[in-house]
């Protein structure tokens, strides 16, 4: 009877006043099997990781198109740490300029996707990389 | 055994982290499951449960975080599972229900969980009662329940909730459907949301016509109450009704429709571990696939399948 599904949270830090993108990537990750728990505009760290803690998620996608993300990424990277929920796997979407890759990695984002990245990259490396961090 | 106990030994302190990873374990059925789940059950039972269900979009998660708000105000812990479907094609699910009740999640009195149908059908999920069990095991004071919102067949929130709101709002759906899905036979409390719109008045006049055709449980009137989840208008009094039919509960008729809730659960787990006994040692000895290869031929039926199926492992067991 058991029945272990992926479990995702896709959510969007900052002040972004669409979600167009994050709506479409979480669809797709749905058509593909996943369960994905959206919670819309807006969010604080507090409240994603807080939901990453309740929701017992997988994986975490963060999306962001602001330019918010190094006030943003750092604060929820740690507050995982605080959590011990290091074992969630975290990657992020939107508008994230080259510079900017290598210091959010470091943070343990482990996989940053541009504007226009087709859903089928996402999926993929979701299902690839998901079973390494459980 | 290890796993099992340090989850509930920590549950048992309120720690989230323990309630969620334990909420995983039933939803996934890991050999943990069932050990979890026995090893709270003496702790559980302190818990109001209360059940929202009504069709797609009437705002039911809009209320219940109006609703949760309302209890943290006086004092109450609250547990919430909302329940959203699976869809039979993916086997995904878009969990949105929590988007309305984001402003809750760093309240650390209140316990959020979306959870996905997985194909159970009723408009709730397999583990929703584990999960319930495991929040009221944890602490919380009011556990809160979404279903599903089709609102159609998905009546099984009766097994598992003492309350069960129903919420509506005006313009929803015909009357008659209402009636025909059988959602009017399990409401204690009616609520039209949307109240600030203008039909409202008129749908709980409808409302309140439907209810006098239908056949009456008890001696519990339904109350209708109108509300804006929206601003919170109504919330208040939403909450005296619920009160006031735990009270009438209390009087009498909760223990039976707790015997009620018991033995709905106790034969759901005995038709899973047979059915599971069974399965696994017509596995093993190969005959599952020769009954199948027998009904493709159609030299049995499914019926007398399971029949011949239940005899052979029964005369098994008698000869041990
Ligand atoms: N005008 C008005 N809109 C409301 C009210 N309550 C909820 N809504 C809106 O109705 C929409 C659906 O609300 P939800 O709370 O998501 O409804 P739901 O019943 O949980 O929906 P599902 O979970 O999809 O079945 C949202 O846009 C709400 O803002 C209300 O009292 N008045
Ligand atoms: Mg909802």
């Amino acid at each position: 009877m058991t029945e272990k599904k992926i479990r995702i949270l896709v959510a969007k830090p900052g002040l972004d006043s669409h979600d167009r993108g994050a709506k479409v990537v979480a669809r797709a990750l749905r058509d593909a099997g996943m369960e994905v728990i959206y919670t819309g505009l807006r969010q604080t760290p507090e409240q994603i990781v807080e939901t990453v803690l309740q929701e017992d998620v997988d994986v975490l996608g963060l999306s962001i198109l602001s330019g918010a993300h190094m006030t943003h990424f750092p604060k929820i990277m740690n507050l995982m740490k605080q959590k011990d929920l290091k074992d969630v796997l975290v990657f992020a979407g939107g508008i994230i300029p080259e510079e900017d890759i290598e210091p959010l990695q470091k943070l343990g984002i482990r996989e940053i996707f541009g504007p226009g990245t087709p859903t089928e990259t996402v999926i993929d490396f979701v299902k690839k990389n998901v079973q390494k961090s459980r | 055994m290890a796993v099992a106990s340090q989850i509930v030994t920590s549950l048992l302190q309120g720690n989230q982290r323990a309630v969620a990873k334990a909420i995983t374990h039933v939803e996934d059925g890991t050999s943990e499951a069932e050990k979890i789940t026995a090893l709270l059950y003496p702790h559980t039972g302190k818990a109001q449960v209360i059940g929202i269900t009504g069709s797609g979009g009437v705002g039911k998660s809009t209320l219940i975080e109006k609703l949760v708000r309302e209890l943290r105000r006086g004092g109450k812990t609250v547990g919430v599972i909302a329940v959203d479907p699976t869809s039979p094609f993916s086997g995904g699910a878009f969990l949105g229900d929590r988007i309305r009740m984001q402003d809750l999640s760093t309240d650390e009195g209140v316990f959020i969980r979306s959870m996905a149908t997985r194909n159970n059908p009723g408009g709730l999920a397999r583990a929703t009662m584990d999960t319930v069990r495991i929040l009221d095991a944890s602490g919380k004071d009011i556990i809160l329940i979404e279903t599903v919102g089709a609102g159609q067949s998905e009546v099984d929130i009766i097994k598992i909730a003492p309350t069960v709101v129903v919420v509506l709002a005006p313009g929803f759906g015909d009357a008659i459907q209402t009636i025909k899905a059988g959602i009017m036979e399990i409401g204690d409390i009616f609520v039209i949301n949307k109240a600030d719109r203008e039909s409202a008045d008129k749908a709980v006049i409808n409302i309140r016509a439907m209810l006098q055709l239908g056949t009456q449980r008890g001696k519990w009137i339904p109350p209708i109450v109108k509300t804006t989840a929206t601003t919170g208008a109504g919330v208040s009094e939403l909450l005296e009704k619920i009160g006031e039919h735990r009270e009438y509960l209390s009087k009498g008729e909760a223990s039976q429709r707790q015997r009620r809730i018991v033995r709905e659960e106790l034969e759901e787990a005995i038709k899973r571990k047979t059915a599971e006994h069974i399965l696994t040692a017509l596995q093993k000895e190969g005959e599952l696939d020769n009954l199948i290869s027998k009904l493709l031929s159609k030299e049995i039926d499914p019926m007398s399948a399971a029949e011949e199926a239940l005899n052979r492992i029964l005369t098994r067991s008698k000869r041990r």
